[in-house]
């Protein structure tokens, strides 16, 4: 019961302090009544738009068993991610229900518990990915900051074919519009900074300043540079966007 | 053998790509490293598109393959590894892959990887199958011994399971559900490995700057398992996955007041320190969490 509950709306509980209905005495809190609602607003195009984007393509295979909010580990952390349910929603068209927690969907961190668990080979994980792509297409959330280090990583690596983790990590900060100096970052830098010889020291901030890049790479450059924007194309014209 | 170390063991994970190397020379296995390799897409390229992160990985094994005339590349990094056999799947199961993956090689100007001309093998199946426990024992110059041991393999060694057909094959091979490749060497070594429950928990490597509570939690349950079930130390066999339990171990004092002590060193270095080699050497002096305090005891 108490599960259950906690998959009601809050707004759509009612109690009422004082009230009486064909004279029986309803008030307070034995009388907790579930808002009756009717869903009119569906969009029949929402199963079909996230199975476009990479990641959603199976998602018509759910037969909403559950395993994958059972084994997922943000559920484990916060109990309204719930991949099963959003997945239930988007089949059903239930847009409005949806965005309700689109500020979550992001989150999934893609261990892929859900994967290893479905039985019906949906990879859920995808399917979040899709989804929180699509919330982000369509206008319904910013990006996130997520997206934004996945598009910091990307660009470098299109651009370079190599990654250096620390120019990485400052672009991110610095498009998300956080200060670098972190605490925290900065006390791990003071543990480390201690037993490391000054040689190496030198050796790693040179590789900063030289970032590193992948000789003979321009064609592999262009040429994804050129798969990208086909694919945002495609995307963009599945959702109807422009 | 084609050795690709991929972006993290140049920068967070040195001390990983050094004690590999080391352990490596002290066992007698030779490492070629890849040339001119590139970065295998990570956790990151694959949510901008998942088929660019096929092409990358897909031009590793070219390389290897084609260039090198490798049949075996090896990948420590447990990111690398999971996107060079994901990208192997893809290549083999899916005709759309194959198709976009040719293009851009085209393009690019390189032989197109087909698949099946290598194998992805990870450092724990590099030295497991190329050495064996036996063996080790034989070359043990320093046992272990009386050091307990969590061992963690984090998600994508193991996950999701389709990309790994070499695995659940019964007795001998490594198993998704309860791996123990790092248990086994490492208790070959004389280590006293502990039951830990969270082997193949996430550390939230993915969101670890984006969504830093979130992977704080999930690294604060895994160290304090560890922690519970008595370990000393946290081996781990990712670069990943070492930085984030580094990371939000002193994340998790700092913010949220929340101390834990266990260590995490790399598997490669605790071989190495059983083979003998110098605690420099495997770069242990460069890990946030210092390793040397519980190596003292058996050194
Ligand atoms: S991949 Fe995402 S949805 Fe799946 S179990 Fe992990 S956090 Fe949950
Ligand atoms: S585990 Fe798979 S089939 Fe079951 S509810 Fe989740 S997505 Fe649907």
């Amino acid at each position: 019961m108490i599960h259950e509950k906690s998959l009601i709306r809050p707004e759509n509980l009612k109690t009422h302090d004082k009230l009486v209905i064909d004279g029986v005495d309803v008030s307070g809190h034995w009388s907790t009544f579930i808002q009756s609602r009717v869903v009119t607003d569906y969009n029949e195009a929402l199963q079909d738009e996230i199975a476009a984007l990479p990641g959603g393509e199976h998602i018509h295979r759910c037969w909403q068993c559950g395993s994958c909010t059972n084994a997922c580990t943000v559920n484990a952390v916060n109990p309204d991610f719930n991949p099963r349910f959003w997945i239930y929603l988007i089949r059903m068209g239930m847009e409005s229900e949806l965005l309700r927690d689109k500020d979550i969907i992001w989150q999934c961190v893609s261990c892929n518990k859900c994967t290893y668990a479905c039985p019906r080979d949906v990879f859920p994980e995808g399917v979040m990915k899709a989804t929180a792509h699509w919330l982000q297409l369509k206008g319904h959330t910013p990006k996130s900051k997520s997206t934004i280090f996945d598009e910091v990583f990307a660009e470098q690596v299109i651009a370079t074919g190599k990654i250096e983790e620390g120019r990485t990590i400052r672009g991110f900060f610095a498009r998300t519009g956080q200060p670098l100096m972190q605490d925290w970052l900065v006390e791990m830098a003071k543990r480390v900074a201690r037993r490391l010889p000054f040689k190496q020291g030198i050796a790693m901030a040179l590789a900063a300043v030289f970032r590193p890049r992948t000789r003979k790479w321009s064609k592999a450059r262009a040429a994804l540079t050129e798969y990208v924007h086909e694919q945002e194309t495609r995307q963009r014209k599945a959702l109807n966007l422009e | 053998m084609a050795y690709y170390p991929g972006c993290a063991l140049e920068g967070t994970g040195h001390a990983y790509n050094e004690s590999t190397k080391a352990v490596g020379s002290a066992l007698g296995l030779k490492l070629d490293e890849v040339k001119d390799w590139n970065c295998c897409g990570a956790m990151e390229v694959k949510n901008i598109d998942p088929k660019v992160q096929t092409y990358l990985s897909s031009r590793v094994m070219s390389i290897a393959a084609n260039e090198m005339h490798a049949k075996v590349v090896m990948a420590p990094c447990n990111g690398c590894y999971h996107n060079l056999k994901k990208a192997e799947y893809d290549l083999e199961h899916d005709a759309s892959s194959r198709e976009t993956v040719a293009r851009i090689s085209e393009k690019a100007g390189h032989e197109t990887y087909q698949a099946g001309q290598v194998e992805t093998i990870h450092a724990l199946d590099w030295i497991k199958d190329g050495v064996g426990e036996e063996e080790l024992k034989r070359r043990l110059k320093n046992s272990l011994k009386g050091l307990k041991v969590a061992n963690y393999y984090g998600c994508m060694y193991t996950r999701p399971r389709h990309i790994f057909p070499e695995k659940d094959k019964g007795p001998g091979s490594e198993s998704t559900l309860q791996p123990h490749f790092m248990d086994d060497l490492l208790a070959a070594a004389g280590a006293q490995n502990v039951d830990f429950p969270l082997k193949t928990a996430c550390c939230g490597g993915a969101h670890t700057l984006s969504d830093s509570d979130t992977s704080t939690q999930l690294v604060l349950n895994i160290l304090r398992a560890a922690e519970a079930a008595g370990a000393d130390v946290i081996a781990t066999e990712c670069p990943t996955c070492h930085s984030g339990l580094e990371m939000h171990q002193v994340r998790a004092e700092k913010v949220l007041g929340e101390k834990t002590t266990v260590k995490m060193l790399y598997f490669t270095q605790l071989l190495g320190i059983a083979l003998g080699v110098a605690p420099r050497k495997l770069g242990v002096h460069e890990n946030v969490s210092d390793g040397m305090e519980v190596l003292k005891k058996i050194l």
